[in-house]
């Protein structure tokens, strides 16, 4: 398994006669590959969207997981495992919408009812159906309200990856219009403009390392902190703290 | 007449014709990275396993006469250590290095509109120059750098007219007679003090600093922006690299190091998350956003994965000492790259290619992301940097040769040569070997240091500071 992630090449369909590089054409097409690169793709998720405490979290750890979460989309959606519904709003191609970089923490604000990220995070890992592909439905992917971890069932779960994906990266897209730009517009944006806040937010805790090398499905997921911030309670205060000075 | 050669040692070369002879001293680094026989000299730091978080070495660094070793940790403290001067009639080793100086750089802040703390972990320090009796340091944290002044005072003022000895004022009226105060010595003490404190430049987390050639002038990298300070001025200074998109969502590439040339004030390099390097030169404008030179190799198709683009970022890029060359570090290798080719580097060596096979366990526990550093010997002819179970690798450029030593409190008798090790990468496993799967990934050396003119090195596994010297007859 590991030297299949170590060899995983650009793919193309098993029909195509033609030479690939690496010669792994075969692996490819194979259901285990599926299931690995489904694996990666739900672990950098996890990755990108488990809060850190309080500390900034590593702008280049975070940029190079969701460079990873892409090339893995680009991939999928060559082989047309990666089926995305049209959004209603923006009018982008769906297949040509490649996810952005900046992810956001889910606040609490964001959504009510959200389960805490580790208990629910662990639960997928271990939830994860082999061999299914990725099919989102439309309405899920927009809406903002739909919890981000869901534990009905196994086909849900694959959906609530797929959302909370979208929700992560379009995140941002819904601050800037919103009512958060409003709040810092007198705010001198030197020190603080709108996307130093926004891309502070985001957190992956440093993960408990293994010492030695652990199988790779037995692995848990690293335990995120408990507290996302940045409640609507703390944005209150921070307000304060800005009309005073 | 005829010539006899003789190697008298590992360290010294005859050569005789009649009644004529010569000796060769060793250059530094001349015996290459496996005709030097490495020899523990000490170890500082906490002796139990249980690591205290605030103890975590964070960066090391030698000063330009390599005199004084400066570690800075996760708690934002610097200790400094000094090499006592040489025994002239104990030459067999090298002065040790005792501690000399400890400060509390840096401490953790609260950014209150983000809602977020500020690491007081030091992530560099660089020395200045020495101009005259003081030494100066920069050293940084994520936001902030500051400009400390360490001083020795080993006098101090004695018999003040209207004074006590111990400060209290005295009674104007007992006062009969009147005297100059005099110097007397006093117990060494070495005093820290901030000079400058250059703050509020940086949106991002500081990476790198770097100091220029000019000595008036450094500069300190973020994720996404490179700023130009003058030493002296602290409310200003000038942007310039910028990286950052205007649309957040397209950010695909950081800065990950930066570096001023050793001998050229108006060239830089910077290094970034994709593996490629970009040389600016100040001159062609204020804003370096368009590269004088691109380095970047190639990737090797056979080698593609979905970690390609993890394991190529580089984690840090160091000048040599002589600017022709710069040094590379990405996960897997270190490459060498000559200033004049842009294309592909001119020596790469394998730090701990095992690890290839295993990259999808490295990215799940995120040692895929460790930032290992690595460092020149001072004739550029030796490379050094870290690996894991507290392995670090040398690269002798002239011999093509290499080592893998340990730095373990297992060999911690004086003089003692350390033993090189071997990892195992598949099949039977010999005797010695150490196998893939039994290496500690919680043990990893990410910061080195290298003497500028001896054999000295300083080698930082997570709270211990080891320091070897090669072996002196």
């Amino acid at each position: 398994m590991g030297t299949m992630f170590a060899r995983g090449l650009k793919r193309k369909s098993p029909e195509d006669g033609e030479d690939m590089e690496g010669g792994l054409a075969g692996a490819r097409a194979t259901p285990s590959y599926s299931l690995q690169r489904q694996s990666l793709l739900d672990m950098s998720l996890v990755k990108l969207q488990l809060c850190h405490m309080l500390v900034e979290p590593n702008l280049c750890r975070s940029v190079l997981i969701a460079n990873t979460v892409r090339q893995i989309q680009e991939e999928m959606s060559q082989d047309g495992t990666w089926r995305v519904v049209a959004p209603q709003a923006a009018g982008r191609a769906p297949l040509d919408r490649l996810v952005s970089t900046d992810i956001l923490c889910r606040s609490a604000r964001e959504q009510e009812g959200e389960h805490p990220a580790p208990d629910v995070g662990d639960g997928h890992m271990a939830d994860l159906v082999p061999g299914l592909a990725v099919v989102p439905s439309a309405q899920a992917l927009r809406s903002p309200q739909s919890s981000l971890w869901e534990v009905d069932s196994s086909r849900e779960n694959r959906g609530g990856f797929q959302k909370s994906l979208d929700q992560i990266f379009e995140t941002l897209e819904n601050k800037t219009s919103g009512s958060v730009e409003e709040l810092f517009a007198d705010v001198d944006s030197s020190y603080y403009d709108l996307d130093a806040v926004l891309t502070g937010v985001v957190g992956s805790t440093p993960s408990a390392h293994a010492s030695g090398l652990q199988a790779f499905a037995s692995a848990a997921a690293p335990p995120p902190s408990s507290s996302c911030r940045s409640d609507l309670g703390e944005l209150d205060h921070a307000v304060e703290i800005l009309v005073e000075t | 007449m005829y010539f006899v050669l003789r190697r008298k040692s590992a360290l010294q070369v005859k050569i005789q014709w009649g009644p004529m002879c010569i000796y060769f001293p060793p250059t530094v680094g001349a015996g290459g990275g496996n005709d030097i026989q490495w020899c523990f000299s000490q170890v500082k730091g906490a002796v139990d396993d249980d690591v205290a978080e605030a103890d975590i070495i964070s960066t090391v660094e030698f000063n330009h006469s390599g005199e004084l070793l400066a570690t800075g940790d996760k708690g934002g403290r610097v200790v400094i250590f000094q090499q006592e001067q040489e025994n002239k009639i104990q030459s067999h080793s090298r002065g040790e290095y005792n501690v000399y100086s400890t400060f509390q750089s840096h401490e953790p802040e609260f950014d209150y509109l983000k809602s977020l703390e500020i690491e007081e972990k030091i992530n560099k320090i660089r020395w200045l120059p020495q101009k005259n009796a003081a030494q100066f340091l920069l050293s940084t944290n994520d936001k902030t750098i500051k400009l400390w002044k360490i001083s020795e005072r080993d006098k101090r003022p004695e018999g003040y007219n209207l004074k006590e000895e111990d400060g209290r004022y005295r009674d104007p009226t007992t006062v009969t007679t009147l005297r100059v105060p005099v110097f007397r010595p006093m117990d060494l003490m070495v005093e820290a003090s901030p000079r400058r404190i250059f703050a509020n430049a940086h949106t991002y987390h500081i990476n790198s600093i770097s100091i220029n050639s000019d000595y008036e002038t450094y500069l300190s990298a973020d994720d996404l922006r490179i700023n130009l300070w003058h030493l002296e001025i602290t409310d200003r200074s000038f942007n310039i690299v910028d990286i950052k998109p205007a649309n957040m969502e397209e950010l695909t590439e950081v800065i990950t190091a930066a570096e001023f040339h050793p001998n050229s004030c108006n060239t830089f390099v910077y290094s970034s998350s994709k593996g490629t390097i970009r040389l600016c030169d100040m001159r062609a404008s204020a804003l370096c956003d368009r590269h004088s030179k691109l380095f970047e190799e190639p990737e090797d198709p056979s080698n593609r994965s979905f970690f390609s683009e993890i394991i190529s970022s580089i984690s840090d890029v160091k000048f040599s000492h002589s600017g022709r060359y710069m040094m590379t570090r990405d996960y897997l290798s270190v490459k060498i790259w000559d200033l004049n080719m842009e294309n592909r580097p001119v020596e790469t060596y394998q730090v701990h290619e095992y690890l290839r096979s295993k990259l999808c366990s490295l990215y799940e526990n995120d040692c895929i992301f460790d930032k290992f550093e690595c460092c020149w010997n001072g004739s550029d002819s030796v490379v050094m940097t870290g690996s894991y179970n507290n392995f670090f690798r040398m690269f002798d450029r002239n011999t093509k040769r290499d080592i893998t030593l340990e730095a373990s409190r297992e060999n911690n008798k004086p003089r003692t040569v350390l033993k090189p090790r071997k990892v195992c990468a598949s099949g039977k496993r010999k005797k010695d070997e150490i196998s893939v799967d039994s290496l500690d990934f919680n043990k990893k050396i990410l910061h080195t240091a290298w003497h500028p003119k001896e054999n000295i090195i300083a080698v930082a596994t997570t709270n211990n500071l080891y320091i070897f010297q090669d072996k002196v007859n």
